[in-house]
């Protein structure tokens, strides 16, 4: 194909063909940088992202050192140490998770080795459904809808759980509707279509002839699945799950809704908290000064922790594949 | 496990006991997690139904935002609607040309086994879309608001940052599947890359990029994150897009959600109603011209 354009190219300082190719070669051109500009726009925006938002978040940085890990956020005393936040969100990143793999994983495996193509496809599109979902109303049904109804749900378990040593100060009282835990559940569900449709698309990559083989030793298709799917697709599995806890730890509009807003390094997971994203959708607006460059820092944060999540998942993604392409 | 077979004959029944019972169990699990994913989704859309048909209304699509404290029967969200249309479709007249030809750069000039850099690009593109949308909203905040003040565009700006990556990726994929004879076949008429790319690649992978797309459009409708701080979310209609703060059917909804009055939660349900009503439609579009587009192929 290269070779074929290489003869167009050169085609304008040739003189016979140059009444066929005649101009030719400045358009083409032209559209090659066009193209090329267009795909180093990606580069180009990410590290604009990294260098502005370091500059505005420069002077948090500056004045608290390494104070930003500290564990107060309390603008009215000038206290800005971000754990709270990250805290909060690796603990809903992580209910998401727990919630969702096992239900996207069930639904992959339900989409690629149980149910027959045409009815497969259905199901696909109502899982989509759940992403087509706007963050903003999961969370405006999260905070008026779900939230005031699983509370008499959590009061109950913290009741009954309160005293118990881990369970206790994991779901024991005090209790609240907007919580780790009602966040976290809205995060796993807006999470799932993507969870799913990726681990889908790697269990379907595993060889049919070893399927078929399992099946001919006289496997179940449980057997099957834990014998020859599981061993193949571990890999990109993981990849998906990292890429759903990217997602998660991200979201932000309904996790600013439902979370409770309330900047505490808590391990009671019915107690209102905050996380990244939240604090910077509920708190920037109003913001001035080491705040606003605080709250622009822990954007920079996030940024970090969602590229290098991001990095590894797809890395892995890939070396699966190729493992796959190889074998 | 069960009687051996006789020499000669396969046993060909479904293994008995606990094999069996588990197999089943792992199975109905399946199912459950199915059902599990049905119910949210079903709740959600029921109450947003419910809810939101009731206010919905010539008047509510129209009419200016009243003060939170109005009862839900005055005012409406037009404004807003007009916001959200305004500054997608600016959004996408920015990213969806830049990320058809970013696609075709990693495509048609990246080579048969992908130079490094096509692969890069490719892969920082599948890092971006990973990237939360809060920090294209700080980003534009930061590179653009803090110069030029907020408006549509610079909301416009931050949605065109979520989608182009979306964009890129998705026409890849259609740009993938164009058979490498129809590109070989224009070569050999004398037709240069460029015309190849622009009136034969891009025609056949047509129907994929358009529904892609409108899903990408869609899917930048419902963000809320980086209008925050790129359009300040005001009450009253903008249409100047490129002046001025303004408003979108996500940024009210945002703002009545956390509103204890019952006539603004009311009027966020059916801003809610409206914002589902256009991805659905966008979506439904999107399926159809996939549709149409494979029968067409085939």
């Amino acid at each position: 194909m290269s070779a074929v354009t290489q003869t167009g190219q050169a085609a304008p300082g040739d003189v016979p063909a140059r009444g066929l190719t005649a101009g030719r070669g400045l358009a083409d051109r032209t559209f090659r940088w066009l193209a090329l500009g267009s795909g180093l726009l990606v580069l180009v925006i990410l590290v604009l992202i990294a260098i502005t938002t370091t500059q505005q978040a420069s002077s948090w940085f500056a004045t608290e050192g390494w104070g930003i890990f500290g564990t107060t956020w309390n603008p009215s005393a000038n206290q800005f140490g971000a754990l709270p936040f990250i805290y909060g969100t690796a603990v809903t990143g992580v209910i998401a998770l727990i919630i969702s793999v096992p239900v996207s994983l069930g639904i992959a495996l339900l989409l690629t080795e149980v149910v027959p193509y045409r009815r497969a496809r259905p199901i696909v599109y109502v899982v989509d459904l759940l992403a087509v979902v706007p963050s903003v109303v999961w969370g405006l049904w999260g905070i008026l809808v779900f939230a005031p109804w699983v509370q008499h749900i959590y009061a109950s378990i913290g009741s009954g759980v309160n005293g118990i040593p881990v369970l206790g100060s994991l779901f024991g009282p005090p209790t609240s509707g907007a919580s780790f835990f009602t966040a976290g559940i809205i995060l796993a569900f807006m999470i799932t279509p993507i969870v799913t449709s990726l681990s889908r698309e790697v269990i379907a990559t595993v060889p049919s002839i070893d399927r078929e083989g399992a099946y001919a030793l006289g496997a179940t298709r449980w057997e099957m699945i834990r014998g020859v799917v599981w061993p193949h697709s571990q890999g990109g599995v993981v990849g998906a799950v990292l890429l759903g806890l990217g997602r998660a730890v991200g979201e932000t509009i309904a996790a600013a809704l439902v979370i409770g807003s309330s900047p505490t390094i808590s391990s009671h997971l019915f107690a209102p908290g905050y996380n990244m994203p939240a604090v910077i959708a509920n708190q920037f607006g109003e913001a001035t000064g080491v705040q606003r460059s605080g709250l622009m820092g822990l954007g920079v944060l996030l940024f970090v922790f969602t590229i290098i999540i991001n990095v590894i998942a797809r890395a892995t993604v890939e070396r699966s594949a190729r493992r796959m392409r190889g074998a | 496990m069960t009687a051996v077979a006789e020499p000669g004959r396969a046993d060909l029944r479904e293994p008995a006991g606990w094999r069996r019972t588990k197999n089943r169990i792992m199975t109905v699990l399946m199912y459950a997690a199915f059902v599990l994913t049905i119910v949210p989704l079903v709740f959600v859309l029921y109450t947003v139904i419910a809810k939101g048909a009731s206010i919905i209304s010539w008047q509510f699509l129209t009419a200016e935002i009243p003060f939170n404290v109005a009862p839900a029967n005055v005012g409406g969200m037009g404004p807003a609607i007009l916001g959200t249309i305004e500054i997608t479709a600016l959004a996408s007249v920015m990213a969806v040309p830049l990320g058809v030809l970013g696609a075709i750069y990693l495509n048609e000039y990246g080579g048969k086994n992908r130079n490094l850099l096509a692969r890069f690009l490719g892969f920082l593109a599948d890092v971006m879309t990973g990237v939360p949308s809060i920090i294209m909203g700080l980003f534009i905040f930061s590179i653009w608001v803090l110069y030029f003040q907020f408006s549509g565009f610079a909301g416009a700006l931050a949605l065109g940052c979520l989608m182009l990556p979306i964009v890129i990726r998705s026409t890849e994929e259609m740009l993938k599947l164009v058979p490498d004879s129809l590109r070989e076949g224009s070569y050999a008429l004398g037709a240069t890359k460029s015309r190849v790319t622009l009136t034969v690649v891009l025609p056949a992978a047509l129907g994929g990029i358009v529904s892609g797309v409108l899903l990408a459009i869609a899917r930048a409708a419902g963000e809320t994150a980086p209008l925050l701080f790129t359009i300040l979310t005001v009450t009253a209609a903008n249409p100047n897009v490129f002046s001025g703060p303004n408003t979108s059917l996500p940024s009210q909804i945002f703002v009545n959600a956390s509103s204890p009055y019952s006539g603004a939660q009311a009027r966020g349900w059916g801003a809610a109603l409206t914002l589902i009503a256009i991805a659905f439609v966008l979506m439904i579009t999107a399926r159809l011209v996939t549709a149409r587009f494979d029968r067409f192929s085939r």
